[in-house]
């Protein structure tokens, strides 16, 4: 039952600061936004795969690594997945920029 | 198309049976794989429900493989259900609620049932066992409705039971049957010391009583004993031991003594039947400790992946309390015998016991109390039974005979067996540390930590980390070792702080680059702190690095486990007006807040803000930050002093107020508390804070380095002082002190046993200049600092950056 997929603009790019993440809910999803030093942008479901759940924006992100606010568990940005020890997986949407827009698709 | 695959169905979803499964996954086994439990929970750390009693962890927190792990591991869970026979003619697992699943082969880990003593009363109402969540969530509301509590058995579970239930404000008493507590692992000197302890936290005792009937009405009210004497209490914790629980391998008919009987491959008597934990008995011993159970779990799992594998010949068991403040220790053999070599050294002014066991020369057994740091060698050399030499005596006797020492360490763990598990809160192999070393070239054991798990839960298992992580590095361990705040540098703390000033090192990213971090961009530990030694360095030029800080700092406000924020106003001193009380109700009510709370240190927590309010209700309170996000001074607590209490000799809330003016905002290395009390009844409990301040006839006593917390600790006189001009010059002096020289998150309690306290007063007391200098730079930092929500609500990017959602 694959559907088409959309593409939202979630804001202009000084909506975002470095490094520190950024909330947007998207129709049934809410986002966090993250945008690293190197101004790349990453988008993944904010809610930690930690069995106790909470947010992720609030993370520290270094590299292309977030590190969970709640719980520190350590997150690829690009892929989703939790580093070892820890285990799960956050799912993770494309962002593109054109110009001063910041899209997802999802 | 798949592949047919073996079906593996393990009945009981605990440590040991979860244990082997992991191995096998980890072995690669080929097998479709069912899991029964009669627990409604998923895996978890059985051993933890102790700490859950005692309040320091919660059930979320023991949750060792979640739902989620199942799915990902193709694992069929079936929680809650119980099964109730084995039928090998038609190879089905049959459970109670119809459930039949067939199999080619079976894992039976039941493990055990607490053991109910069979006296009068025992069904009655408000009389637990102490096993699991359930028992654990009785105890936990009965502490909520009841006052007395009795525990019968002072083996290690009561025992810890019983101080689970003190801590929750319970008057407990335990009954045992003999006059020394932990009667199987501890010798009679050991026990007495341990007996004192204990007494001295709180736990009462009733010794030598044997408890023949409970009485009450449906519930229970009390013990009667054999001696004709009664004992008051509405709540009954039996501990009295533990029953392997058998009942389906017998409806089954397999073989079963005391336990399920297996050989050295954990075979029961029933073709592909196999048994591992508590539930089973091998070469007449049932073990009721994980370690020995993840030992068999590693030969089963082998065994069932067709890997080569030693026999399981049994295992040494060593046992550690788990309670703050007691540490007991006690490994193989502990009663003497006429065979056995004792070698002892007990001293009663540091309340510290230690005993080894010789027989033919091999250590086999040991006991420690009060201090416990040479219980991991031991455990060793008992495990290995290690031939008695001048070398180990002068190790783990300490008699200062120096060298040679570390080499043997080396020795020894070089001679443990691959497969002997290293950590058993986590079942980590010391092959999986060597690994996680020669293979990923990790060096400290917070990577290990990070890589295997290993020292993650209790940490007992941290100085065999240490060694054999010495041990396969060898020189260059050291090195390692020693430094490194965080896995991404081998710097320390003072070589980082030095090489920033020498430098002139000015963002957290300079810092990094400079000193050729791993992870160029650091991790949650060190971005932080060295933001902090940036800012401790430069209070004035720093620019403070919001995407350096926790969430809680970043936000200035604290985060809770649902994502919604916790506002605390300053109420300075603790004291507040009705008119601000009517602000924060309105404003309460407005945003509708979930709970406002007294917190411990005298003052309003706002808890279940939405985050996007959060700047609102800030606007709205019209009050200072309370800072109780941050690191830096929480609050100064008083108690009424001079201006009302008859006792009261000195100003306390008119001082604490001004400390708390003069001293808020500024950054420090961990939370800062104080307090301010008019006269040595210390009503504001000067002893648990980082500075205690106790008002005397003519002046004031700074104690310093107390804590509630973690770690309690009971502050250290410090100085006196008569006039409230020297007081702040002390106080400032101590606080730029540690600010400059602690480590990032490093609380006073621990700075003071590091630094030293004659020190500190040799610093700060003994050279009146320095002190003037301490004080005169920390007024520098404290002219720099502004709250943190006047600036926020100016600067709509970062504001709407942190707090707004946007909906689209
Ligand atoms: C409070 C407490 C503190 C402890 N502290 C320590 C410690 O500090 N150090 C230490 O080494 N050990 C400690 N232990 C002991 C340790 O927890 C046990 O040795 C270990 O959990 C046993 O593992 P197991 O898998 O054999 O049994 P369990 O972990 O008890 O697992 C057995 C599981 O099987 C389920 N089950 C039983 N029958 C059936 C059936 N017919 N069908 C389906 N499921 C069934 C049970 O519900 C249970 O969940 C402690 C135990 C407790 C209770
Ligand atoms: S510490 Fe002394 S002055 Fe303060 S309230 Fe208690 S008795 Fe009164
Ligand atoms: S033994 Fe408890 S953490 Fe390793």
């Amino acid at each position: 039952m694959e559907s088409t997929k959309l593409k939202y603009t979630l804001g202009t790019l000084q909506h975002f600061l470095p490094q520190i993440g950024r909330v947007v809910t998207c129709g049934p999803v809410e986002l966090a936004i993250f945008r690293t030093s190197d101004d790349q942008f990453y988008a993944v479901e904010n809610r930690s795969p930690h069995p106790k759940g909470g947010p992720l924006a609030e993370g520290i992100v270094s590299g292309y690594y977030l590190y969970d606010p709640l719980y520190d568990w350590k997150i690829d940005l690009r892929t989703g997945e939790v580093q070892a020890p820890d285990k799960g997986i956050v799912a993770t949407f494309p962002v593109t920029v054109d110009g001063d827009n910041v899209n997802v698709i999802l | 198309m798949r592949v047919e695959r073996e079906k593996l169905v393990l009945i009981g979803n605990g440590m040991a049976g979860v244990g082997t499964i992991e191995q096998i996954l980890k072995l690669g086994g080929a097998y479709d794989i069912t899991i029964f439990g009669s627990e409604p929970h998923p895996n978890y750390n059985r051993i933890m429900l102790s700490y859950v009693l005692e309040g320091s962890k919660s059930i979320e927190d023991i949750i060792l493989n979640d739902r989620q792990w199942y799915e990902d591991n193709h694992i069929t869970l079936h929680t809650g259900t119980t099964v109730v026979r084995i039928d090998e003619e038609s190879r089905q697992v049959i459970a109670d609620n119809g459930l039949s699943v067939s199999y080619d082969k079976v894992i039976i880990a039941t493990g055990s049932n607490s053991f109910i003593l069979p006296v009068p009363g025992s069904t009655k109402e408000g009389v637990v066992g102490f096993r699991d969540i359930a028992d654990c969530d009785a105890m936990l509301a009965a502490a909520q409705q009841y006052r007395t509590a009795a525990v019968i058995g002072g083996g290690l579970l009561g025992l810890e039971a019983a101080k689970g239930l003190v801590n929750l404000g319970m008057d407990v008493t335990v009954v045992h049957l003999l006059e020394d507590l932990m009667e199987r692992q501890l010798d009679h000197t050991a026990s007495s010391m341990l007996q004192a302890e204990l007494k001295r936290q709180g736990v009462k005792f009733a010794m030598g009583k044997q408890t023949v009937e409970l009485t009450g009405e449906e519930r229970v009210n009390g013990l009667r004993f054999s001696d004709g004497t009664e004992l008051q209490a509405d709540f009954v914790v039996m501990a009295v031991g533990i029953k392997p629980n058998t009942q389906l391998a017998k409806d089954s008919g397999i073989t079963v003594n005391r336990g399920i009987v297996v050989n050295d491959y954990l075979q029961t008597s029933m073709e592909n039947v196999y048994s591992v934990g508590e539930c089973t008995e091998h070469r007449g011993t049932c073990y009721g400790l994980v370690a020995p159970l993840f030992e068999q779990g590693m030969v089963l799992a082998k065994h069932l992946c067709g890997a080569a594998t030693q026999p399981y010949e049994g295992s040494v068991v060593a046992t550690k309390l788990k309670i703050s403040g007691v540490d007991v220790f006690s490994a193989g053999e502990f009663t003497e015998t006429a065979e056995h070599t004792v070698i002892s050294a007990k001293d009663e002014w540091k309340r510290t016991y230690k005993k080894i066991l010789l027989k033919d020369n091999m250590i086999v057994g040991a006991v420690l109390f009060g201090d416990v740091t040479e219980s991991a060698s031991l455990q060793k050399l008992v495990k290995q039974g290690a031939e008695m030499t001048d070398e180990i005596y002068s190790e783990v006797m300490g008699t200062g005979c120096c060298g040679g020492g570390g080499a043997k360490q080396g020795m020894s763990v070089e001679a443990m067996a691959d497969e002997e598990i290293v950590c058993g809160c986590n079942g980590v192999t010391k092959k999986a540390i060597v690994d996680a070393v020669t293979e990923n070239g990790f060096t400290t054991v917070d990577e290990i930590k990070a890589c295997t798990g290993a020292t993650r839960s209790c940490g007992g298992c941290k100085p065999v980390v240490e060694q054999i992580l010495q041990f396969v590095l060898g020189d260059s361990f050291q090195e390692s070792a020693k430094a490194g705040i965080c896995s991404c540098t081998t710097l320390s703390r003072d070589e980082i702080v030095a090489e920033i000033t020498a430098k002139g090192l000015k963002t957290t990213k300079e810092v990094m680059n400079v000193l050729d971090w791993k992870q160029p961009e650091g991790c949650s530990k060190c971005r932080p702190a060295v933001n902090y030694y940036l800012g401790m360095i430069y209070p004035d030029t720093h620019e403070d690095e919001k995407e350096s800080r926790f969430v809680n700092e970043r936000m200035s406000a604290n985060i809770q486990k649902d994502g919604t924020f916790t506002v605390v106003p300053r109420m300075y001193g603790g004291v507040t007006t009705p008119e601000d009380l009517k602000r924060i109700a309105d404003v309460s009510i407005k945003y509708d807040v979930k709970v406002v709370k007294v917190t411990g240190g005298q003052r309003l927590d706002l808890i279940g803000v939405k985050k996007e309010d959060v700047p609102k209700v800030w606007e709205e309170l019209d009050m200072p930050s309370g800072y109780a996000y941050a690191k830096s001074l929480r609050t100064v607590k008083t108690c009424v002093g001079n201006q009302f209490c008859r006792f009261g000799t000195q100003d306390s809330m008119g001082v604490g107020a001004m400390l708390e003016r003069k001293y808020e905002r500024l950054d420090f290395p961990a939370k800062f508390k104080m307090a301010v009390n008019g006269c040595p009844r210390n009503c504001a409990e000067s002893c648990t804070k980082d500075i205690g301040i106790v008002g005397n006839d003519g002046g004031w006593e700074v104690f310093i380095g107390g804590n509630g917390g973690i770690k309690p600790r009971i502050a250290d006189a410090f100085c006196k002082v008569k006039t409230d001009e020297e007081l702040v010059e002390v106080c400032s002096a101590v606080m730029q002190y540690y600010r400059e020289t602690g480590n990032y998150l490093e609380r006073t309690s621990e700075w003071v046993e590091r630094m030293g306290l004659e020190n500190i007063q040799r610093v700060i007391m003994d050279n009146a200049e320095n002190r003037k200098e301490l004080a005169a730079r920390i007024d520098f930092a404290l002219a720099q600092v502004s709250d943190p929500w006047k600036k926020m609500l100016d600067d709509d990017n970062t504001r709407s950056a942190l707090f707004e959602k946007a909906n689209l």
